[in-house]
């Protein structure tokens, strides 16, 4: 028994790394430590001064998402951009792919808020859609 | 190869600041070829936009002095001139004050000087007379030097509206032609910039900090120019009515020391510092000299809190080691002419010095030139909105409704008064250039919120992109490139 | 001369949900002068998610909060909005008011109506006010400019940049030009700490490993034609740089977001009563000028870091000046002043009406962080109110709610102060 309980000690002391992070759950900015096993499991969380920020700790360090936003080329409108946003949050280490992604394509003109401007963006099964509305060009409707 | 077969012309000046605009407008009268030949991107680049903007009543100068004749000179064709070309100007008059009553001799001393200069209605004021015409200013001085005729005017305005006259009688205007070097012909010059060259028969050098370079490019060696750093902080128009004339204190062996003055436009104005230095292109304000007009003012206003500061820069004055202005014929070659070490008063003087500089280039091309049939002396009148009662923008927005866009909203400046800025002849080509055209991008928020929309009119009607559109010319590109 | 109710000056989240709520309140002709060519103002170019989530409970992009509003205003047979329009004076009369616009379509506008709401908005502090030595290149913006330039037309102003100032507009300015490409090489911010909420300082800097350097402004720019580097130094409890701490770093482009200053050029010029801490008007609790008729809202009248916030004080404004229009506001307001006591800048309102009917909330900003502070609402020595508050901002606006029974108890003349209160051994965080 007590060889086994030394062993688990053991490994556990090698293997298990502390994180140090703001909660940005509100303004207050906690400064929590967390601590991780070998397989980025949340062991522990400490500094919080509230459960969100338990939740907060333990989202970021497993699956942290960003909501993203960024803007869209529009052809034949009367704004030569669209603001977009991801209907969700997407990961974090994904954020340059949907920028990169949102550039290379272009909305048609017009262009109403909520409309899906890119279907699952970079892969993440998230789409990309308008958070503003452009008009048609005037001329462009003569041409 | 150099393009060797430029175009010829009669006259060419060197320099587009104040005194060589003025000089060209004087040549639009004749009968003659006449080009400018501007190193920047624009008139008014050099001394021209950055300096105290006063025209001065002239008892600083040395009796007999170039500065004394041209300045006095100076300050009586002004009025006409800003009437005739629609320049601001304002007679607010001058004033010297003696913090101590060490400094009364300096002012007796001014006071005899102007008298043998001929300054018209110079008067010393006690400290109460003082008091009462200025009431914020330093109780303790002990007396002042008053000149009923100093004024204040607008000079980068001054030097546009005298260039586009030039232009529109004639004259030629080549911007971004640097002149490198310079070789001799038998009848005249030819003129190098590292991409072309023009030819002419008479040579005006008015290159401001620059001059004593071009002169010894043409083999005349007889004077030297030292750049002198002038630094300045500009405050917004709430802070007017601090003083209402112009207010120095007494001069020094530097300058005429920091003032304090309205401006046409309804500022405050401070400084100048004064530091000679050597690099004739390095416009950076220091911290030493920001601090520096900021604690001298205050022994002239006291406990003057500086806030709402819209901007501070630097002019560069030049300083000629004859310590005079140098209007000739030079010796080396009687068809190059100077008009070199114009610093102060060389703004109130430079009326005086073209109407002489002029009459030096007739006689080197060889004597009587007849008048141009249909010259214009003036220039059409600029619209300015922000000046016009209700009625009177009623009218204009019925003639053209480009004048009822707003652009610049701390300026009140319209699309239409910037599309005529651009049109005009020698007109703007850049973000700076309709600025002080306009004053679109002058005020408070410095062009945060009109600087893209008169980026986007310049690229329309210049036809060119927008990350072409520079703020200065040169390098001075604003934005750098799509991003998608 | 057209005779209209209200003119709204401004049509940004303010001036429509002053229009709006003024429209609910009975008033059937309302005019709103916006100077740009859409409705909206500066929450266009946000383009950036976070706000609505207090007013509409969900997480909403600027553009999107904005055309909840621009929706409701176009589809309102009352309100009649003027495009392009820029107002150029307010003359304040006796019963009536007279505004002069202009704009493309329609030359000068002369308007007469019975009251005016101002909801101008702000702009940024420049580079000159700072009065920064050096050069005078191009490379040098305000953020919200860049903004302009990045998120409404698709340009890059520079691609090696430097940030002065670390509230939110700056954090979020960062994280922008990061996504289109270039490379924000340092925010420095001239206080010991940043303004901005700590989620844009994780997910605007700390993601994108920008460094934020505290207590730093920058000394000097260089550059002739175009920005090549800025000097930085850290600065001590003055704000005044300190010898030998300088730092070199050659960018190409300089963005300031150094404060936001209300736009009330045309107030002043009206002659209304200016506060000098928040350079807005002095209000009362309908957000009603000292010029009867006149109201304010929004960030002309103070600058707010939450559009919320607008919204909600915006409303007021309108429901005040429905009922000054129709005759049932009270013509005999007695008023109580009210003032920032210890650690507060300002309150808003300025001053209170002691008859008035509603929970009253009073709105302010601490000068600098607290930790585990309270703030106490005071007249005299007696404490009306007192609450605790986990932490304090200086980016972060408050409010305090004051019931109507509490007021009217007051003595006349009464001064309501607002001032925070220390725990023991004060916990000061920078």
């Amino acid at each position: 028994m007590s060889g086994r309980a030394d062993t688990f000690w053991q490994q556990r002391r090698i293997s298990t790394t502390t994180r140090e992070l703001t909660c940005v759950a509100c303004p207050m900015g906690c400064g929590l430590r967390v601590e991780l096993d070998e397989n980025n499991r949340v062991l522990s969380v400490a500094g919080n001064a509230c459960k969100r920020g338990d939740a907060y700790a333990r989202a970021e360090c497993t699956k942290p998402l960003r909501s993203f936003t960024s803007t869209m080329r529009v052809e034949g409108g009367e704004a030569p951009l669209v603001s977009v946003k991801s209907a969700e949050p997407v990961p974090k280490a994904k954020l340059f792919d949907c920028v990169k992604a949102g550039n290379a394509c272009a909305a048609k003109a017009p262009v109403a808020i909520g409309d899906v401007l890119l279907a699952n963006a970079a892969g993440t099964g998230v789409d990309l859609i308008a958070t503003n509305r452009v008009a048609k060009k005037r001329e462009a409707i003569a041409v | 190869m150099l393009n060797q077969s430029g175009r010829s012309y009669d006259v060419a000046v060197i320099g587009a600041g104040v005194v060589g605009a003025l000089i060209a407008r004087q040549l639009g009268r004749y009968d003659i070829t006449a080009v400018v030949l501007e190193r920047a991107n624009d008139v008014a680049q050099g001394t021209t936009k950055a300096n105290s903007a006063i025209v001065h009543a002239g008892f600083d100068a040395k009796p007999g002095s170039n500065k004394a004749k041209m300045n006095v000179a100076g300050n009586r064709l002004m009025p006409g001139l800003c009437e005739t070309l629609h320049v601001p100007f304002r007679n607010n008059g001058s004033l010297v004050i003696a913090l101590s009553e060490e400094e009364l001799p300096e002012l007796q001393r001014l006071l005899v000087r102007g008298e043998a200069n001929g300054v018209p209605g110079l008067r010393l004021l006690d400290r109460s007379e003082l008091l009462a015409m200025e009431p914020q200013v330093n109780p303790e001085a002990a007396a002042a030097l008053y000149a009923p005729t100093g004024g204040v005017v607008s000079p980068y305005e001054l030097c546009v509206a005298a260039a586009e006259n030039a232009v529109a009688n004639g004259v030629t205007l080549l911007r971004n032609f640097a002149v490198e070097r310079i070789t001799r012909e038998e009848r005249g010059f030819v003129l190098f910039s590292a991409r072309e060259s023009v030819r002419a028969g008479v040579v005006i050098n008015a290159a401001g900090v620059f001059a004593d370079e071009i002169a010894r490019m043409a083999g005349d060696e007889s004077f030297r120019i030292r750049p002198r750093r002038g630094e300045y902080i500009l405050l917004d128009s709430s802070q007017a009515g601090v003083v209402e004339k112009t207010v120095f204190q007494c001069p020094s062996k530097m300058g005429k020391g920091v003032l304090i003055t309205p401006t046409v436009h309804g500022n405050i104005l401070i400084g100048p510092s004064a530091q000679d230095i050597d690099d004739r292109e390095d416009l950076a304000t220091t911290h030493g000299g920001l601090r520096g007009i900021q604690a001298a003012v205050r022994r002239t206003v006291p406990g003057y809190q500086i806030r709402d500061i819209i901007t501070s820069f630097t002019g560069l004055r030049a300083h000629c080691s004859r310590d005079d202005f140098v209007l000739e014929a030079s010796a080396a070659n009687p068809r190059l002419i100077h008009a070199a070490g114009v610093e102060s008063p060389g703004l109130t003087a430079a009326p005086a010095i073209a109407q002489h500089i002029a009459q030096l280039a007739l006689k080197a091309l060889g004597g009587a030139c007849a008048e141009k049939a249909g010259w214009v002396p003036g220039r059409p009148a600029p619209l300015r909105m922000r000046e016009l009662s209700h009625g009177e923008r009623r009218a204009a927005i019925a003639k053209n409704p480009a004048y009822g866009r707003i652009v610049c909203r701390c300026e009140t400046v319209s699309e239409g008064e910037i599309l005529d800025a651009i049109r005009a002849p020698a007109g703007a080509t850049d973000v700076d250039g309709v600025k002080r055209r306009t004053r679109a991008g002058m005020g408070r928020c410095q062009g945060g919120f009109c600087g893209p929309r008169v980026l986007e009119l310049l690229a329309r009607e210049l036809g060119l992109p927008s990350e072409e559109i520079t703020k200065c010319g040169g390098d001075s590109r604003i934005l750098l490139n799509k991003t998608k | 001369m057209e005779a209209v109710d209200l003119v709204v000056i401004g049509g940004g989240p303010a001036g429509m949900a002053a229009a709006l709520e003024a429209e609910k309140n009975g008033v059937e002709r309302i005019l709103i002068l916006e100077r740009a060519k859409t409705l909206g103002g500066i929450l266009e170019q946000c383009i950036h998610t976070g706000f609505g989530l207090h007013y509409f409970g969900e997480e909403l992009s600027g553009p999107e909060y904005a055309d909840r509003f621009i929706v409701l205003v176009e589809q309102n047979p009352h309100i009649e909005v003027k495009l392009g329009a820029m107002a150029l004076e307010v003359i304040p009369g006796e019963n009536r008011h007279r505004v002069f616009a202009v704009n493309q379509a329609e030359g000068l506008l002369e308007l007469d109506c019975k009251a005016v709401i101002l909801a101008m908005g702000c702009r940024e502090r420049p580079r000159g006010a700072l009065n920064i030595p050096g050069t005078r290149p191009a490379g040098i913006l305000s953020a919200g400019t860049a903004q302009k330039y990045v998120n409404l037309e698709g340009y890059l102003p520079g691609r090696e940049v430097v940030i002065l100032g670390s509230g939110d507009i700056g954090l979020i300015t960062a994280r922008r030009m990061t996504m289109e490409g270039a490379r924000v090489k340092l925010v420095c911010e001239l206080m010991p700490y940043s303004s901005g909420l700590t989620r844009n300082i994780v997910q605007c800097l700390e993601d994108f490993n920008i460094p934020l350097r505290l207590s730093c402004t920058v000394v000097g720019i260089h550059g002739r034609e175009r920005l090549e580097a800025v000097t930085v130094a850290n600065v001590d409890e003055n704000f005044r740089p300190i010898p030998g701490t300088e730092e070199t770093i050659p960018c190409d482009l300089l963005l300031f977001s150094v404060g936001l200053i209300p736009e009330n050029e045309l107030s002043r010029a009206a002659g209304i009563a200016m506060d000098h801490v928040t350079a807005g008007a002095v209000v009362d609790e309908l957000r009603q000028t000292g010029i009867p008729g006149i109201f304010a809202c929004g960030n002309v009248l103070h600058v707010h870091d939450m559009v919320d916030f607008v919204t909600l004080e915006s409303q007021l404004a309108g429901a005040g000046a429905a009922a000054y229009i129709r005759g049932t506001h009270d013509p005999a307001p007695e008023y109580l002043p009210t003032r920032g006591g210890n650690g507060v800048r300002y309150v808003v309102p300025q001053r209170v009406n002691r008859r008035q009917p509603q929970p009253l909330k009073l709105y302010f900003r601490v000068g600098e962080v607290y930790k585990n502070a309270s703030v106490r609402l005071r007249c005299g020595e007696t404490t009306l109110l007192q609450k605790k508050r986990p932490r304090l901002a200086p980016g972060e606006m408050e409010d305090l709610l004051l019931k109507p029974e509490q007021l009217a108890a007051l003595p006349e003349g009464a001064e309501l102060t607002i001032e925070v209160v220390e725990r023991e051994g004060k916990d000061q965080i920078f």
